[in-house]
């Protein structure tokens, strides 16, 4: 294919491309396997294996497609068959042995195996299949509404032809030949869009420092270096759609008048980086990067730029010192990366998903955007869903939404019929909010006001038996660990303030050590150097805040309530409950319990370690986390 | 003057545009304290103790690296700056061996200094402490990571000043230490030893081997001189106790050399207290009697009384002799027999003179220079 020298010959691309894919729709099977990391992860790979010897087996012609990650990683892995003219119907929690008999029933008898479909995706013409739930009228997807995530487990992301056939590469054509930088600037501003990557500030504000900034080259980096644990949006949209990135920081570039781009990558994900490579090489292919981008006068060129895995190259000034080959460490602002950023030159720098949201806008205006989310917080919210919630995986919301609405509507609730205890928001560097608190509307400032924080999408559920203390000393050992040491209140006050919370999940905490937790915090967050240092506290400062008593029940009584912390807890088994099923006895691997059958079983403490097998087995919820000592030890303060 | 007005604890002040809050302080004479700010090193922004508070912003910053601007105001000693301060000195004092009672640094150490000012006297924190080993074997400096504060100012002379890039931070967070080379020994590294890194450490962390217990900064006359070893003329200062030179430094108001020096200049001081050295010029016996060079086979300078025993004269007696033979070789031998080689340690007045004696005592241009072979 030659280079598109200008918009006709995209038009006509994307025609070319559309009737291919019409006529592979309406005269092929096809078979959609999620091949994310998180499918891959979950077995992919052999389910592929499965399906393709099946396929052999029964001499049947299929079009084996992969996608990026739909956001169900509670279902994966996934496999979708769409026969032709019909609907898409996913099966999920695929096993390769499974594999013979879906394609078996589904194939050869025109049977739906119904326990082991998740829903089905209509086809073009609207048809449906009875009796199986479009992913409109699933919980899980009701209520989100996609836009950085529109095309993620949708379309294959090594194919140019399909994000085009999605639309892509509409918003740059009327970027670029409908608007002057200005008015991308103007669009983008009144669009609201705030960034993506957690400090929420506005993305045309943004673009527009960077525009009048002086100095030439201008850069344009794409911050994809997505440390949080248990976070993986970028890596989604990466994986997924890799394209959507790409429009998105071409129109940036031309917004911004720059010339040269990066895309920060984490070496940790190969395969976003694989993906982000074969796109990069198309869109040079076809005339979309490089010099006169679609016949216009526009040049951008784009590398990717792989991390070394600091978690504090995720800071824009960190992250512009490591593209320059320097220590990746922060540098004091100002002067901020729009007037000297990457090689002392006016930088502009977003989140993945800031990009993969502006090229959506560009392409149904500011007026679309506004009008979804709330007034201060515009569009919607991507957050990874983990922790002990039934649906884990990817969700994409309207700002606003409560919640409760996301992990009970959504997220279907804690399972294990156990209670839930408090979500942390904002990943290590966020905060907790406890039940009170999930009638909280999503929302950049709410979340912050209410003493969480956005982030850039982390959103781990935790429940009755995660002991909070223990929860923000975890937080607080990786945000100190990935402390690039530069300066003194993080490099040793992040340390001081993990010692002081070991010390309290160890049993030798004071209530005295309660304000010191407030004074080191204090101290970090006015001066530290950066966004790291300055938000380490963040996440013991809100458990201290909503689960102060918790907390003191560490150290005046020494108690666990959440049976964590070693030495601070005692089981005991309810005779009420207890049926004397014996499972508990069984566990237990000191021989500590014993019990006649079907009487209440007891447990001796002298040989009891605490390993909490009886706890986790027993159906009943006969196994209790009693305080230790009876008599209650007040410390003096 | 400069064109930017703003406010320092409420006296206005101008400054120029490009200077940053300490800078600008630092003309008017306010203070603010610093540990890693050094004025002939690039700001670094680390140790956080020059923090100041701007009016309008959230978090305090530090005046090493905010630039100034108009109408800024800044206030660089209110209680709540003063805590901030405290509380990172306590911190940094919470991971440092406390010993200052035998510290080579004590007396001439910023961090001490601070601790005295800021009033913090004990380790609030009882916290993991480093313990590091002291042994780098090069034979110039002590490297004692334990009193390092990881102010970077090292790290900043050896890259930014000299180009060597021996100096670097390895490892992250509370792990994190200063370290030469590919994480190795300083004479393993592309270290020179011009011990820039030990002038600038603000503690005692880096110190001159030779200067190890040798005396404290307040039982020294400092003479200020200039390098005896080349031409460039490097101005050093010279740590004296009980007459006996204990330490160099270099100036800083050095107009040759800025604050810098080299390997020779810093370390190369103990050929003066050397008991190999000589004191007062020799003659050859049979030079002071008048006689002619008897044969080698009678050498025996050891022995009392032999012609080619060495004599302990004056300076007038001894360049008397020199003058008397180099005439002698002119007039027996013409002054085209005599060249003259010169020393780059020389200054340039020395040459000037050495090229007249060639030329016009002499006769010859036969002259030459060290540095141009």
């Amino acid at each position: 294919m030659p280079v598109l020298k200008n918009i006709s010959e995209l038009n006509d691309f994307r025609k070319q491309a559309k009737a291919q894919l019409s006529d592979r729709e309406d005269n092929k099977l096809t078979i959609i396997l999620g091949m994310g990391t998180c499918g891959i992860a979950a077995g992919a790979n052999q389910v592929a294996d499965a399906v393709r010897s099946e396929l052999k087996k029964h001499k049947i012609d299929a079009e084996i497609v992969n996608v990026g990650c739909i956001g169900m990683c509670h279902n994966e892995p996934l496999l979708d068959i769409q026969q032709p003219g019909q609907p898409r119907i996913t099966y999920k929690n695929v096993k390769p042995a499974m594999v013979g008999k879906i394609i078996e029933k589904h194939l050869l008898n025109g049977e739906f195996s119904k326990r082991w479909i998740y829903g089905q995706l209509p086809a073009r013409d609207g048809t449906t299949v009875e009796g199986i739930p479009t992913y409109a009228e699933l919980p899980f997807y009701g209520k989100q509404v996609r836009i950085a995530l529109k095309n993620c487990g949708i379309i294959d992301p090594e194919s140019i032809e399909e994000y085009l056939v999605s639309g892509g590469y509409g918003g740059l054509e009327k970027a670029l030949f409908q608007m002057t930088p200005d008015e991308v600037i103007e669009e983008m501003k009144d669009s609201g869009l705030r960034g993506r990557g957690g400090a929420g500030f506005l993305t045309g504000l943004k673009w527009e420092f960077c525009r009048k900034a002086k100095n030439t080259p201008k850069y344009l980096i794409c911050n994809a270096d997505e440390g949080d644990p248990g976070a993986f949006m970028d890596r989604s949209v990466l994986e997924g759609d890799p394209h959507a990135l790409l429009e998105g920081m071409i129109i940036a570039a031309y917004a911004i008048g720059a010339t040269e781009g990066y895309i920060y990558c984490r070496a940790e994900y190969p395969l976003a980086i694989e993906r982000l490579k074969i796109a990069i090489k198309q869109a040079y292919t076809f005339g979309l990067l490089g010099n006169n981008i679609l016949g216009s006068k526009v040049v951008f060129n784009l590398k990717i730029k792989e991390g070394a895995g600091a978690f504090v190259c995720g800071e824009e000034t960190a992250l512009i010192a490591s593209i320059e080959g320097k220590r990746g460490e922060p540098r004091p602002r100002p002067p901020y990366p729009a007037v000297a950023g990457l090689w002392g030159k006016p930088t502009n720098v977003n989140n993945v998903k800031s990009f993969a949201i502006a090229s959506q806008i560009m392409m149904n205006g500011a007026d679309w955007f506004n009008h979804i989310g709330t007034k201060k917080s515009t569009g919607t919210a991507v957050f990874a869903l983990t922790g002990k919630i039934k649906n884990t995986g990817l969700i994409e919301v309207p700002m606003g939404i409560t919640l409760r609405e996301i992990i009970y509507d959504i997220g279907g609730g804690v399972p294990n019929k156990k209670e839930f205890k408090a979500v942390q928001t904002g990943g290590p560097l966020g905060g907790c909010l406890p039940a009170e608190a999930l009638d909280t509307p999503v929302d950049f400032d709410s979340l912050t006001a209410a003493g969480a924080t956005m982030g850039s999408g982390g959103m781990i559920v935790v429940d009755q038996d995660t002991c909070m203390v223990e929860l923000a000393r975890y937080f607080l050992t990786f945000a100190s660990a990935e402390s690039c040491g530069k300066c003194v209140p993080c490099r040793i006050g992040g340390q001081r303030l993990l010692e002081v919370l070991t010390k309290i999940t160890n049993g030798e905490g004071t209530l005295a050590d309660l304000d010191e937790i407030e004074r080191i915090s204090k101290y970090m967050q006015e001066g530290s150097l950066c966004a790291l240092g300055q938000l380490t506290p963040g996440p013991v400062l809100a458990s201290l805040k909503f689960f102060r008593e918790e907390y003191e029940a560490h150290v005046t009584e020494k108690f666990c309530e959440a049976g964590v912390c070693e030495g601070m807890f005692t089981y005991e088994i309810d005779p009420d409950p207890c049926t004397g099923c014996g499972l508990c006895a069984k566990a237990c691997p000191t021989e500590a319990i014993t019990g006649e059958k079907k009487e209440p079983h007891v447990i001796d403490q002298s040989t009891c370690i605490q390993c909490g097998a009886c706890y986790d087995v027993c159906n009943f919820g006969a196994v209790l986390v009693k305080r230790k000592h009876e008599l209650t030890v007040i410390e003096p303060i | 003057m400069g064109n930017i007005n703003f406010t320092i604890n409420g006296e206005r002040i101008q400054a120029e545009q490009g200077q940053t809050i300490l800078q600008a302080a630092r003309e008017e004479g306010i203070y603010i304290p610093g540990l890693c700010d050094h004025p002939a090193l690039p700001p670094e922004g680390a140790c956080r103790i020059c923090l100041v508070e701007i009016e309008g912003q959230r978090a305090l910053h530090t005046s090493c690296t905010y630039p100034v601007s108009e109408g800024l105001v800044v206030n660089t000693n209110s209680d709540r700056v003063r805590a901030s301060r405290k509380f990172n000195l306590e911190l940094l004092l919470s991971d440092h061996p406390m010993d200052c009672m035998t510290c080579d640094a004590a007396g001439d150490c910023l961090l001490q200094d601070l601790a005295y000012e800021y009033d913090v006297s004990e380790d609030r924190y009882q916290g993991t402490k480093h313990h590091y080993s002291v042994n780098d074997p090069n034979p110039f400096i002590q490297v004692d990571r334990n009193k390092c504060i990881l102010c970077r100012r090292c790290v900043r002379a050896c890259r930014e000043v000299n180009g060597v890039e021996a100096i670097s931070v390895f490892y992250r967070g509370f792990s994190a230490y200063i370290g030469f080379g590919a994480d190795s020994s300083m004479d393993n590294s592309p270290c020179e030893f011009c011990g820039s890194c030990v002038e600038v450490c603000p503690t005692g962390a880096l110190w001159p081997k030779m200067s190890l217990g040798e005396g404290r900064p307040w039982q020294v006359e400092r003479v200020q001189t200039t390098c005896p070893y080349c031409g460039v003329g490097c101005q050093l200062i010279l740590e004296v106790k009980d007459n006996k030179i204990i330490k160099v430094d270099s100036a800083w108001d050095g107009p040759s050399n800025h604050g810098w020096t080299c390997v020779k200049g810093r370390f190369g001081y103990d050929f003066v207290h050397h008991p190999d050295r000589l004191e007062k010029p020799r003659v050859r016996k049979y030079l002071l009697d008048g006689k002619k060079k008897p044969a080698a086979s009678k050498r025996n300078p050891e022995k009392e009384g032999n012609p080619w025993q060495w004599v302990e004269v004056d300076w007038e007696t001894a360049l008397g002799i020199t003058a008397g033979k180099m005439r002698q070789i002119r007039d027996d031998h013409g002054p085209e027999s005599m060249g003259f080689l010169t020393s780059a340690k020389c200054l340039n007045e020395e040459n000037y003179l050495m090229n007249k004696l060639a030329r016009q005592v002499i006769g010859t241009n036969s002259i030459d220079h060290c540095a141009r072979l």
